[in-house]
């Protein structure tokens, strides 16, 4: 008996330090008590906020603190819904110099049907240390060619990608770019210009052969005809040619901005341009257009010497100033975390504290189609939101507790516990 | 004829007077005055007189002439210093050799290059500029201070800086010189290996010019040895005239160099990027070695993904003299940002913080008894913010150095070009992540 109630001791034992080494997300009933609560899209209130079944079940100064909640003392602490990064590689790259481990970018310049969220890795060791610093929820984009495939809304936390999937996807295009891309390419202004003008013919063409692809395959649904040919390709443009399924496109340079904004008009498509890094070049045309538009990053060099030094920091705000709908991303992978801190740039330099946080929420939420589940704190919407001592931009603020769709995520990370294995190591100098 | 010779003796002087760094006098008026090597003197002056600060003190009156600036509700600082950057130099890598001792980033400084400018914008007023780390031993590298506008390359050197060198362990030597081109080192035991083979190299040719010198006393018509300027080189760093920053990230190599300065009595040694650090934080300190990290930077290549941007707290809370580097064009312009971040990632205080950006990188060059604070009998290189500079709300106002306006939000013009090319047509030039990272520059050739 003794011997029995020994082992299962030790079996406790072993269980508890297992759970203490790898610490899981938890859902439940959690209130969050006496916090102040920054709803971006409402009044900010001092109250409490009450988290069940994944959504927030009540909140205010009113709400009432349930019995079976675990409570968490907000007191002097604010609450935010959590961060949306409009354009992140998250779950599709683990290191940028290592080819084997990214997945962003398939072989040929047209390949729509390639779906990001088919390769995002769950487990990747980015996902957890770019939570904790209050980013739930991430547009993952692949990249690298004309139609690089289409992109995924993920939430940062799940087992498999659908556990992710935030519910939004978005078929992907780089407009033919006149810009130089970076400053390794030394091809001729004439070269490039080439380029971009071969790039468009075979946008056009494409969208005349979806046009007749969609034509014969609604034919053959309506029972007219035979089915077209297998061309996944075509079919993934589909949505986008009827204006069904909109458009994410990739353009930067103020002249590429413009001839999207005409192709977008001419195609009738239903589009949100990203990048933009021009924007502010052309943010009447941009606004004029009603395209909404997510923009980064934001800590980014002047797209030319000449320009003034602080222009990219300013674009966000020169583009809502001119009435462009405007979000930002990060263009991260290892560091989405830093989407705080491009919002607080963007603030600084003319957005403005309440515009930055809605370009990094609410914005976000809405462009994607999703704002009735995320992108502000509302009773009834899904519960995905953090806990921090102070403004998020700011980077002395601590990020305490994060919330995605209800769980609690774990207070651990890699970078986290090295800093608590390492920080005063033992043995230290001598064994 | 005599006012030929006279205006051409003017002329002569004049063209001298440009060619000397140019300094400046300025009062900075009721200022909180960040000294980072003392308290916060909020409501306070800074004079600066003929580049040097002259005093710190409440109510200074203006010397007659000299200019006035009012640093009222802003923050003053000394001038952010980079201890890792590529920017105002035109080449990078000389990477034809695992060693090459023998040239010096000082023979391609830029002074047109408008990465200077973008730097002073973010409060940057001193940068090493360092050689790549495609070789084992690299080039020498040189301290500049960013004189933008003087247009000779020689008066971006800051004048009396000690001598540095790049040395470089890891991935990128190995994959320049083993992969490209089938010679040691093609792993971390030939970057050792290269390391004791050229200090030993070294050590024979010292040894062998001292044994000459003293025989040449006795005998005039002695053979000296032959001369060799990376040998020469190598030579002065046995002898502690030229401080070693070493690019490296993991732990085992950051280990196995502090062991090969010790077998070769060498005691100036500066770790860059030092990923790990934190893993051997006591050993590092026990040493004496600098440690120049990145924020957050991490997961770019394989020997930084087990990187923590906890690295900076870790190492300063271990005794190490820890700064915070750029190494990027981009980067360079919110260097006060990144030295904030280390109060998110491991809780520095406000002084920890602000010194990894200003003292300690300074220390880390041998530059700090003139400039990384602000105190009296030092340099006049000061930034001034519109809020506490470790905010992510804080602008950058003006930067100065040695006493000279290099950036002013409000005056400056948006073109801060020093040469236009009129036949330029405009191309924008759109970055990707990790295009500004110049470390590998000059290299492509090999990588391709």
């Amino acid at each position: 008996m003794k011997k029995t109630l020994s082992l299962a001791l030790a079996a406790l034992w072993l269980v508890g330090g297992l759970q203490a080494q790898m610490p899981k997300a938890r859902n439940g009933v959690f209130a969050i008590k006496n916090a102040t609560l920054i709803t971006v899209t409402q009044d900010t209130i001092v109250g409490n906020l009450v988290i069940r079944n994944g959504l927030i079940a009540d909140m205010g100064a009113a709400a009432a603190i349930p019995a079976d909640a675990e409570v968490i003392d907000g007191t002097g602490k604010f609450v935010y819904p959590g961060l949306i990064d409009g354009g992140t590689l998250i779950g599709l790259q683990e290191l940028r110099s290592i080819d084997l481990t990214q997945d962003f970018e398939e072989v040929g310049d047209i390949s729509p049907q390639m779906q990001a969220l088919t390769a995002v890795n769950p487990n990747s060791a980015l996902i957890p240390v770019n939570r904790a610093g209050g980013v739930t929820t991430a547009l993952t984009v692949p990249s690298g060619s004309l139609f690089p495939g289409t992109a995924a809304l993920i939430n940062l936390h799940g087992y498999t990608p659908e556990q992710m999937y935030a519910g939004f996807k978005i078929v992907v295009i780089e407009f033919p770019s006149t810009g130089r891309n970076g400053r390794f390419d030394r091809r001729s202004e004439e070269d490039i210009q080439k380029d971009a003008d071969k790039k468009v013919k075979q946008i056009n063409d494409l969208w005349d052969e979806v046009t007749l692809y969609a034509k014969i395959d609604s034919a053959h649904k309506a029972g007219k005809g035979e089915a077209p040919a297998y061309r996944p390709d075509l079919a993934a443009l589909v949505p986008v040619v009827k204006g069904e399924a909109s458009l994410l496109v990739e353009v930067n340079a103020a002249s590429d901005i413009l001839n999207a904004l005409k192709w977008i008009k001419e195609k009738k498509v239903k589009a949100v341009l990203t990048g933009v890094a021009e924007g502010w070049r052309v943010a009447k045309a941009i606004a004029d257009s009603g395209v909404p538009v997510i923009t980064g990053p934001v800590l980014s060099l002047p797209t030319r010497d000449s320009d003034r030094y602080d222009r990219p920091y300013a674009n966000a705000g020169a583009m809502k100033a001119a009435g462009v709908t405007v979000a930002i991303r990060s263009s991260q992978a290892e560091n989405v975390r830093n989407l705080a801190f491009n919002a607080g740039f963007a603030a600084a330099y003319g957005l403005g504290t309440q515009g930055a946080l809605e370009a990094v929420t609410i914005v976000p939420a809405r462009i994607f189609g999703v704002d009735k589940q995320i992108g502000s704190l509302e009773k009834g919407k899904v519960a995905t939101l953090f806990i921090a001592d102070g403004d998020p931009f700011e980077s002395k603020t601590q990020v305490t507790h994060v919330f995605i769709g209800g769980w609690l995520m774990p207070d651990d990370n890699r970078q986290l516990g090295l800093y608590r294995e390492f920080l005063e190591r033992d043995p230290g100098l001598k064994k | 004829m005599k006012n030929i010779l006279l205006f051409l003796l003017v002329a002569c002087l004049v063209q001298w007077g440009f060619a000397q760094p140019q300094t400046g006098d300025l009062l900075i008026k009721n200022g909180t005055v960040i000294t980072v090597t003392g308290a916060d003197l909020p409501g306070t002056d800074v004079l600066i007189q003929k580049g040097k600060i002259t005093r710190i003190a409440k109510n200074i009156a203006a010397p007659t002439g000299v200019k006035v600036v009012d640093a009222t509700g802003q923050f003053v600082m000394p001038g952010i210093i980079d201890a890792h950057s590529h920017i105002a130099i035109d080449a990078v890598n000389e990477a034809t050799s695992p060693v090459t001792a023998e040239v010096w980033t000082g023979d391609v400084i830029d002074p047109y290059a408008i990465e200077i400018y973008h730097a002073l914008a973010g409060g940057v007023t001193a940068v090493h500029a360092m050689h790549g780390s495609a070789n084992v031993i690299g080039g020498q590298c040189q301290t500049l201070k960013l004189r933008y506008g003087q247009m000779d390359p020689k008066d971006l050197i800051m004048e009396g800086a000690p001598r540095t060198i790049k040395f470089a362990l890891g991935e990128n030597p190995m994959r320049v010189h083993g992969t490209g081109s089938g010679i040691h080192p093609s792993t971390r035991m030939g970057v050792e290996f290269v390391i004791r083979e050229a200090l030993s190299q070294a050590r024979n040719y010292a040894t062998a010019w001292t044994t000459y010198r003293e025989k040449v006393k006795r005998d005039p018509k002695a053979a000296p040895p032959a001369y060799n300027e990376r040998m020469e080189t190598l030579a002065a760093i046995l002898k502690g005239d030229i401080i070693i920053h070493c690019h490296s990230y993991r732990a085992d190599e950051i280990l196995m160099l502090m062991n090969v300065c010790k077998d070769f009595g060498i005691k100036k040694l500066c770790f860059q990027h030092v990923n790990e650090g934190y893993k051997v934080a006591p050993e590092l300190a026990a040493f004496g070695a600098g440690a120049s990290v990145f924020s957050d930077w991490w997961a770019y290549k394989f020997e930084v993904y087990y990187s923590t941007s906890y690295n900076a707290a870790i190492l300063t809370r271990n005794g190490v003299v820890t700064s915070i580097n750029s190494d990027d064009a981009e980067l360079i312009r919110h260097l006060y940002h990144e030295a904030a971040k280390t109060q998110r990632y491991g809780g520095l205080t406000d002084n920890e913080a602000l010194r990894l950006i200003t003292i300690n990188p300074a220390t880390q060059l041998g530059i700090e008894k003139r400039v990384g604070s602000i105190e009296v009998g030092k340099e006049g290189d000061i930034a001034i913010f519109s809020h506490h500079p470790l905010s992510v709300y804080a602008v950058p106002q003006m930067t100065i150095v040695d006493g000279v306006v290099r950036f002013d939000i409000h005056t400056d013009p948006a073109d801060m070009r020093l040469e236009v090319d009129p036949k330029e047509k405009i191309t924008p030039t759109l970055f990707r992540e990790g295009d500004q990272d110049r470390c590998m520059q000059d290299t492509e050739f090999i990588r391709q």
